[in-house]
């Protein structure tokens, strides 16, 4: 699959979302198990209203959003993947007025579970939050064949 | 990140209708907190912009964690004696059913405070408390 698939795959998949519209999470790249999202920052999911620093509550959703959307990059055809579990580590608050990135990756996949593992940074080299998760495989048929044809544009 | 004053009118009163306010991501997922006698429910009312998954539809598995986690900070800052902010170290959720859109519930408890780290426990759940939509725990670290 090109990359390209992937990332518009991605792009459909994010925008049914409703909080991930409302974050404006933007999918900047994508590969095979890999994928980078974007978080803009903006005032109302601040946490600390003294320095401006947005929310763990903010970065979780991006972390979950991104580890969860990468699998769509490992996986020939769409399948939805309930989170069973995620794991994060703050390193440091995110920088206010900054984006924040996270770069996603699938490093074991079964038959039942995929294992994935996310770093959000500002700037490159600067782990703001790690985060591991597993997710559910439920198969293609647990949703609906009219939302896969939405995700995939109808080229399964 | 919380004014003193603020704080001890919410301890005092019960009402956290102004603490709630002061905190932009409190507001914006709709996070409220009831308290009956000492013990505090956290609750996050139905909200379309929470979702997920829109075939259920399910609120985002990350706004559940960001409520448990807010609520966890929160709960935490009410149970010390003096004003300590606490920073969050780590946080893990697991996730037992799918948060169906509906009101959300969740309450904390401290499995342990030490001087410097806190370690909080959660449980959310919907329809009953015996039928937990999610389990999370989180550790912080106590400054000031």
């Amino acid at each position: 699959m090109e990359n390209k698939t992937r990332l518009d795959r991605v792009h459909r998949f994010v925008s049914t979302l409703n909080q991930a519209r409302e974050l404006g999470l933007v999918p900047r790249e994508a590969g095979e198990g890999t994928l980078l999202m974007e978080l803009p920052y903006s005032e109302k999911i601040i946490g600390n209203p003294d320095t401006g620093a947005i929310h763990g509550g903010a970065i979780t959703t991006l972390m979950d959003t991104t580890s969860g959307s990468v699998i769509i990059c490992a996986l020939d055809e769409f399948e939805l993947c309930p989170t069973l579990d995620l794991r994060v580590d703050y390193m440091h608050p995110a920088e206010p007025g900054k984006p924040v990135f996270a770069r996603a990756e699938t490093y074991k996949i079964t038959s039942n579970i995929i294992f994935t593992r996310c770093e959000a940074y500002q700037d490159e080299g600067n782990t703001i939050a790690n985060c591991v998760g597993t997710f559910m495989r439920i198969g293609k048929e647990a949703s609906p064949k009219p939302y896969r044809d939405l995700i995939t544009g109808g080229e399964e | 990140m919380i004014d003193p004053a603020v704080l001890e009118q919410t301890q005092k009163t019960g009402d956290f209708t102004d603490l709630l306010e002061g905190i932009p991501y409190a507001r914006w997922i709709g996070l409220c907190c009831d308290r009956f006698g000492d013990d505090l429910i956290f609750r996050l009312p139905a909200k379309e912009q929470n979702l997920g998954n829109p075939i259920l539809p399910a609120i985002h598995g990350g706004v559940i964690g960001g409520f448990m986690e807010l609520s966890a900070e929160i709960y935490l800052i009410l149970a010390q004696e003096t004003l300590r902010m606490p920073k969050i170290v780590d946080f893990s959720i697991d996730y037992l059913r799918a948060g169906l859109n509906r009101e959300t519930y969740a309450e904390c408890h401290l499995t342990r405070q030490g001087n410097r780290v806190a370690n909080v426990g959660v449980v959310a759940w919907q329809k009953s408390r015996s039928k937990p939509i999610a389990t999370a725990r989180a550790h912080f670290l106590l400054e000031g």
